[in-house]
C-alpha cells in the first residue's frame, strides 16, 4: 500500500459522514427527540462537512477528476488558504466536530464515521499530503516555431488580367468558383 | 427498438424481475405488519415505525443472501460451462456480475438507511412510552415485566436511547454493521477502486463482520407480538380498559414473546457457498495447473486478476503485466533481480500460486462464425492468448471451430506497447501467407497517441512495405478508428453472419460499440448480427 494518497479516501470518508451526520440531525429534529439540540448542530455541522468535503484535491500523481459541479466549491475552499490546504487542521477539526454527535442516537453514527476519516487525515498529513485545489487549465500556446517567418510583404506573382479572368466556355478548369455568376463580355 | 431487446432483453428481465421481487417483499412485510393483529400493541407504542423498519429488514435479508453470489468466480464458471450447450445470452449475463453485485450493493445500502432511521425513531418513542410521555394504554403497556405472569413489550428498560441502543444486541450489532457497510461503501467508490486497488480490497474484506453482525442481529428478539392467551385476550375490547387488565374475563394480561430470529436461514447458504469458494481458491494456491485466466498472489494476503496471453495448446503459460500500482511494481522489482537467462535447479524464483480457471467473456469467440477483437492498450492480452488458440486449431482443423473470420483491432497510445505483441502478429501474418489463408485475420493497429515526429518519420518512411512502427505488412493507423466504417466493411464483407464483437478496454469505449452492435445489426435473423461482449477484470 505504499503509494496510495490516504487523502483521497478520508476525503471520501468524510463525504459521507457529513451526509450521514445531517441525515441523522434532519430525523432528530423533525422526531423532535429528547436532545434535539445536538441534532440540530449536526444537520449544521453536516452541512458544513460536506461543503468542505466536496471539492475533491489534485492527486499528486496521476490524473484528477473533480466531482460535478465542484468549481465553485473549490474556489471557496482555496480561499481559506493554509487552513484548508493542511490536513492536520482538518483531522483536527473533524476530530472536534464529531464530538458533539456522540451525544445523540441518531447522530452517533455520523460522529464515529466522521471521527474514523479524521484519523484517515492524520494519516494523510503525516505522510506529508496536502490539499491541492483542481483548477481548469488554461492551454498554453505553443510558441511559434522557428521555422515559421513572417507573412510574405508581397503578393504572389499573378497572370496578366486577361488571363486571369474567369472564362465562360470553361468554367471547370476554372482554379476557383466565383460567388457572382459569370456572364460573357460584352 | 428491436436490436435493443435482442441485445439487453435478458439483462431489462433480470433487473425487472429482481425489482419486483423486493418491491413484493417490502409491501408483503409492510402490510403483515401494519394490520397484523398480533402488533396491534406494537403499533400502539411505535405506530408506522414498526412496518417501516420490518420491510426494509426482510428486503435486506433478500438482497444480503443475493450479494455474495455473483462474487463466487468459480461457481460462475461453473455455471458458465455447464451452459455450453446453451444460448450465448444466458452466459453473457455471467459476464455481468459484478455490475449485479454493485446493485445488490446499493439497495442494502438504501434499505440499511431506511431501517436504521425507522427504528431510530422507534427507539426514541419506546423510551419516551417508558417514561410516560404518552397515553394511559402505552404507559401501561411499557411497565409490563418479564415476571411469572407477564411478558414485556417494550425492551427499553428506562435508560437513554444511546445507552439502550449499546446495551442491546440489535443495537451494538446494527451499529457495528451499518459502520462496516459504510467503509466498505467509501472504500469502493470508483477513484479508491481503480487508484488504489489494495485499500478497496482489503476493505470489502469487513464483509466478514457485516455477516456475522448480521446474523445476530436479530438473536435478542426485541420486536415483539401479542401470544395467544387462554383465555383469548379480545384486544378491540379491552384496549380503552386496560385499569382492569387481569381482573376482567376478556381481558387477561396480554402475553408478548419476540419473533424467531431469520435473518440467519437467508444467508447461511449464501455464507457456506463462499467459503467453499475461498476455500477452493486456496487448495488451488497450493497445486500446480494450468489455466486461461489465473490469480496470482505473491504475497499470501493479496491477489490480483490477470489474463494469460498463452493458448491452451501450448506447454506453458504466459502472462503480460502492466505496471500500474504497488503490486505490479513489487513483482517487476522481484523479476529484475533475477540472473538473466536464468534456468536450473540452483536460481531461486519467486512462489507464486495461481487460481483459476475463470472463464471470461472471451471463451465465446470459438462460437461466432466471424469476430471483431477489440483490445486498447493491455487489453489485448485476453485476445493474445485467443488469437494464438484459433491459429492452432485452425491448423490443425478442430471441427469444434466455427470461426471462419476474425477482425482484430487493437488501439495503443505508444509505440513501445507493441513491441512484446508485433512479434506474435508477424509469427501469425507469416504462418498464413505461407498457407495461403491470408483472409482469415484482418487485423488493423490504431496508434491514438501520435504527434508530429511520428507523421515526420512515417512520411519519409512511406513506400517502404512494411510498417515502419511494427514491421508488420500492415500499416499502423493514426488516431482512433472511425467504427462506423469498420462496422459497415464488416457488414458488406459478411452479409448473413453472427458476428461477435468483443472489447477489453475502458468503459467509454464499450459504450460507442455497444451502440455501434446495435446500431449495425440487423432485426432480420438472415442478415449481420452484431453481438457485444465486454471482458473485465
Amino acid at each position: 500500500m505504499g503509494k496510495i494518497e490516504w487523502a483521497m479516501w478520508a476525503n471520501e470518508q468524510a463525504l459521507a459522514s457529513g451526509l450521514i451526520l445531517l441525515a441523522g440531525g434532519i430525523v432528530g429534529v423533525a422526531g423532535q427527540f429528547r436532545g434535539w439540540q445536538f441534532a440540530a448542530y449536526s444537520i449544521a455541522a453536516g452541512v458544513f462537512v460536506c461543503m468542505l468535503e466536496y471539492p475533491r484535491s489534485k492527486r499528486s500523481k496521476g490524473t484528477s477528476v473533480g466531482r460535478t459541479g465542484q468549481y465553485c466549491f473549490t474556489v471557496c475552499v482555496k480561499a481559506f488558504g493554509p487552513v484548508t490546504r493542511n490536513y492536520y487542521v482538518r483531522a483536527f477539526l473533524h476530530a472536534a466536530i464529531c464530538v458533539p454527535g456522540g451525544f445523540l442516537l441518531a447522530t452517533v453514527l455520523g460522529c464515529v464515521c466522521l471521527g474514523i476519516a479524521s484519523l484517515i487525515y492524520l494519516v494523510a498529513a503525516i505522510r506529508g499530503e496536502h490539499w491541492e485545489p483542481i483548477l481548469p487549465v488554461k492551454e498554453a500556446r505553443k510558441p511559434v516555431a522557428e521555422s515559421m517567418k513572417a507573412p510574405p510583404q508581397n503578393p504572389p506573382p499573378r497572370p496578366p488580367p486577361e488571363m486571369r479572368r474567369k472564362r465562360v466556355d470553361d468554367l471547370e478548369s476554372a482554379a476557383y468558383d466565383n460567388p457572382i455568376p459569370v456572364t460573357a463580355n460584352e | 427498438m428491436g436490436n435493443w431487446i435482442v441485445n439487453n432483453g435478458l439483462s431489462a428481465f433480470i433487473l425487472v424481475a429482481w425489482m419486483g421481487i423486493n418491491i413484493f417483499i417490502f409491501v408483503w412485510f409492510y402490510l403483515s405488519y401494519d394490520l397484523g393483529d398480533q402488533f396491534f400493541y406494537t403499533r400502539h407504542l411505535l405506530s408506522s415505525g414498526l412496518p417501516w423498519a420490518r420491510a426494509p429488514a426482510a428486503v435486506l435479508n433478500f438482497n444480503c443472501m443475493l450479494i455474495l453470489l455473483p462474487v463466487c468466480r468459480n461457481l460462475l464458471s461453473l455455471i458458465r460451462g455447464s451452459f455450453m450447450c446453451c444460448s450465448k445470452t444466458l452466459r453473457k449475463q455471467l459476464d455481468k456480475n459484478l455490475t449485479f453485485h454493485k446493485l445488490v450493493g446499493y439497495m442494502i445500502a438504501l434499505m440499511t438507511a431506511v431501517h436504521t432511521i425507522a427504528h431510530l425513531l422507534n427507539v426514541e418513542w419506546l423510551n419516551n412510552s417508558r417514561q410516560g410521555a404518552y397515553d394511559e394504554l402505552s404507559t401501561i403497556l411499557s411497565q409490563l415485566e418479564d415476571t411469572n405472569s407477564t411478558s414485556y413489550l417494550n425492551p427499553d428498560p428506562q435508560q437513554i436511547p444511546t445507552r439502550f441502543a449499546f446495551s442491546s444486541i440489535a443495537g451494538l450489532t446494527g451499529v457495528i454493521i451499518t459502520l462496516a457497510l459504510i467503509l466498505i461503501i467509501t472504500s469502493s467508490m470508483e477513484v479508491i477502486r481503480r487508484n488504489y486497488f489494495e485499500v478497496f480490497w482489503y476493505t470489502h474484506h469487513l464483509f466478514i463482520i457485516f455477516f456475522a453482525g448480521l446474523v445476530f442481529h436479530g438473536a435478542g428478539r426485541i420486536v415483539r407480538s401479542q401470544q395467544r392467551t387462554n383465555p383469548l385476550h379480545n384486544v378491540s375490547y379491552c384496549k380503552d380498559r386496560s385499569d382492569d387488565w387481569g381482573t376482567l374475563p376478556e381481558c387477561p394480561i396480554p402475553q408478548f414473546a419476540g419473533g424467531f430470529p431469520q435473518t440467519w436461514m437467508w444467508v447461511i447458504g449464501p455464507m457456506f457457498l463462499y467459503l467453499c469458494e475461498r476455500c477452493l481458491r486456496f487448495i488451488r494456491y497450493m497445486q500446480k495447473v494450468t489455466y486461461r485466466k489465473i490469480v496470482m498472489r505473491p504475497s499470501k494476503l493479496e491477489w490480483h486478476p490477470f489474463t494469460m496471453t498463452s493458448a491452451p495448446e501450448e506447454d506453458f503459460f504466459s502472462v503480460h503485466i502492466r505496471s500500474a500500482g504497488d503490486w505490479t511494481n513489487k513483482l517487476i522489482d522481484i523479476m529484475q533481480q533475477l540472473p538473466e537467462g536464468a534456468q536450473g535447479p540452483n536460481v531461486c524464483f519467486p512462489r507464486m500460486g495461481v487460481d483459476g480457471p475463470f472463464g471470461t467473456a472471451s471463451e465465446d469467440v470459438f462460437d461466432y462464425e466471424v469476430s471483431m477483437l477489440v483490445g486498447a492498450g493491455i487489453g489485448v492480452t485476453p485476445f493474445a492468448s485467443i488469437l494464438k488458440s484459433i491459429w492452432y486449431k485452425f491448423k490443425d482443423s478442430d471441427p469444434k471451430l466455427r470461426t471462419r473470420k476474425i477482425y482484430f483491432y487493437w488501439l495503443c497510445r505508444e509505440t513501445h506497447a507493441f513491441e512484446w505483441f508485433a512479434d506474435l502478429l508477424q509469427v501469425l501474418e507469416k504462418e498464413m501467407e505461407e498457407r495461403g489463408m491470408g483472409d482469415f485475420l484482418t487485423y488493423k493497429l490504431y496508434l491514438t497517441g501520435w504527434d508530429q515526429s511520428h507523421t515526420t518519420h512515417v512520411m519519409v518512411h512511406f513506400d517502404k512495405e512494411t510498417d515502419v512502427i511494427t514491421g508488420l505488412k500492415q500499416k499502423t493507423h493514426y488516431g482512433r478508428p472511425i467504427w462506423d466504417k469498420e462496422f459497415e466493411q464488416v457488414r458488406k464483407e459478411n452479409p448473413t453472419s453472427a458476428v461477435g464483437t468483443f472489447l477489453c478496454g475502458p468503459e467509454a469505449l464499450a459504450k460507442v460499440l455497444e451502440k455501434k452492435c446495435a446500431k449495425f445489426s440487423d432485426v432480420d435473423p438472415r442478415r449481420t448480427k452484431f453481438y457485444f461482449n465486454k471482458e473485465n477484470f
